[in-house]
């Protein structure tokens, strides 16, 4: 499980993260859910160690990130916020690496290399390089590097940004398709996403948790049963105001 | 020490990706020929040894060494890739040694290049190839500390020029660090401990006692402890990045 006990990011006197706290078991699938610059990017990068909390701690599956970094590393796969990649790399010799640092072995090395290959259809990019490729094709190089371990845990930072929607759709029944003892965490301000795959909805605004249910129960909070208006109306009252703080 | 290996090995494979390595090797191994011919006097000296082209490698490492180095981190910074790279199951010290590991195997190869001007000093007399040999292990040994220099550097900067206009400056600093342009500014004010300090530090000092054929275990150790503390600082300056 994932275990945020109050996560805060100050830069300076910009309070990004404010004091989030959250757990998420295994079989859930959570959408953190904001409008720009509302911090989820921020603690998306906290749970994975690549930022230090300025207070708080993060433990994915009881590994605390910060003094057991390398262990807790190995139990999550993670798609950094526009999929960074080495452009002058292939997508087979940076699935290579990938399978070397995760240290798979063998058949089992083999079998996953064909099987995340062939699920997310790169076989005929394999030897290009990767500065060649569309947006595409680099998003799913970069989501084939996170679940090629196949991990317990899996951090997507807006995972379907700049796809086409035949693939966005492809990219959601993938997630769906996790085994159900998972736990993947997507970062999205795409509402539909959230409804389409994921079985919770942590909304954040101005750095703050502001809302943390299924996304069925939030929608039904407005009259019209849309998650929209919901966000809407619960984001913009803080953000405002997290916006006057920042300024002053 | 495996991720090491697999950290060095995908730096080296990126550094021939793109043609600037086979640029750079060309270079390197025209300029080297050049000065050693042209500047160095090579056939007037009428000696059969390789002074003159050992005696341009501290300057011509101070240009290119930079060059190889100031990529490391910042273009990973710039691409964002070093996010991908510093959340993979690598401990920093294992990355840091890992790519400053890839850039010094390909100056030594540049450098291996240089082979044909070993060829011509024994066709043409009778060198002391020890004294050669003992030269070239200095010239790595220096490459490898502009290199650790210009690793640290790097990693504090997002722009890669930035990053090789410091490192030359402050590879300079230290090559000339028994020299009066670098003494004159402290031995004014400074103890004479400090100056004494800074005088013994200087690269020049080091790499000439080591190409005239001496190798003496103190100057092997000084660069292996210049490129060891500056990995240690890289490290630093990577953690301290996490922070922001």
């Amino acid at each position: 499980m994932i275990r945020a006990e109050s996560l805060s990011k100050h830069y300076g006197a910009i309070k990004a993260v404010d004091g989030i706290s959250f757990a998420i078991e295994p079989g859930e699938i959570v959408g953190l859910l904001g409008p720009n610059g509302a911090g989820k990017t921020t603690t998306m990068r906290m749970c994975a160690g690549y930022l230090a909390p300025t207070s708080g701690s993060v433990q994915v599956h009881g590994f605390d990130l910060l003094t057991e970094t390398i262990a807790a590393r190995k139990t999550f796969g993670y798609l950094p916020e526009g999929a960074p990649l080495w452009g002058e790399m292939t997508p087979r010799a940076f699935i290579d690496f990938i399978a070397d640092v995760r240290e798979l072995k063998g058949e089992r090395r083999a079998q996953r290399i064909s099987e995340v290959t062939g699920l997310l259809q790169l076989e005929s990019v394999l030897d290009q390089r990767i500065e060649t490729l569309s947006k595409g094709f680099r998003r799913r190089v970069g989501l084939a590097q996170a679940i090629l371990h196949d991990p317990p845990v899996l951090l997507l930072d807006e995972p379907t940004d700049g796809l086409d929607p035949n693939q966005k759709h492809e990219v959601r029944e993938l997630i769906r398709g996790m085994s159900s003892d998972k736990i993947v965490v997507i970062s999205t301000h795409i509402l539909e996403e959230v409804e389409a795959v994921c079985s919770r909805a942590i909304i954040i605004a101005a750095g703050r948790i502001v809302a943390d249910d299924s996304p069925a129960a939030l929608a039904a909070q407005s009259g019209t049963n849309r998650l929209d208006r919901v966000f809407r109306r619960i984001t913009t009252g803080r953000s405002r105001a997290g916006a006057d703080r920042e300024r002053s | 020490m495996n991720h090491v290996r697999t950290i060095a090995r995908r730096e080296l494979r990126a550094y021939f990706a793109t043609p600037v390595a086979y640029v750079f090797i060309v270079i390197f191994v025209a300029l080297s020929g050049v000065f050693t011919f042209y500047l160095g006097n090579f056939f007037e000296r009428e000696q059969a040894d390789l002074t003159p082209f050992f005696g341009f490698h501290p300057w011509l490492h101070l240009v290119l060494a930079p060059a190889v180095s100031m990529r490391l981190w910042a273009e990973e910074r710039q691409s964002g890739s070093v996010e991908l790279l510093m959340t993979l199951p690598i401990a920093p010290w294992q990355a840091v040694l890992g790519k400053f590991l890839a850039a010094w195997c390909f100056i030594a190869v540049a450098l291996a290049l240089t082979f044909p001007t070993w060829i011509t000093v024994n066709y043409l007399g009778d060198p002391d190839n020890g004294v050669i040999l003992a030269a070239y292990c200095g010239s790595v040994l220096m490459a490898g500390a502009y290199l650790a220099i210009g690793a640290c550097i790097s990693a504090a900067c997002r722009s890669q020029v930035v990053a090789f206009v410091t490192t030359v400056v402050v590879c300079f600093g230290f090559l000339l660090a028994g020299f009066p342009l670098v003494l004159d500014a402290f031995s004014g004010w400074a103890p004479d401990l400090l100056v004494d300090t800074i005088a013994s530090l200087g690269f020049l000092t080091h790499f000439n006692a080591i190409s005239k054929g001496v190798l003496d275990a103190r100057d092997i150790l000084y660069f292996l402890l210049v490129i060891a503390a500056f990995l240690y600082a890289n490290a630093i300056v990577l953690d301290l990045g996490r922070g922001n």
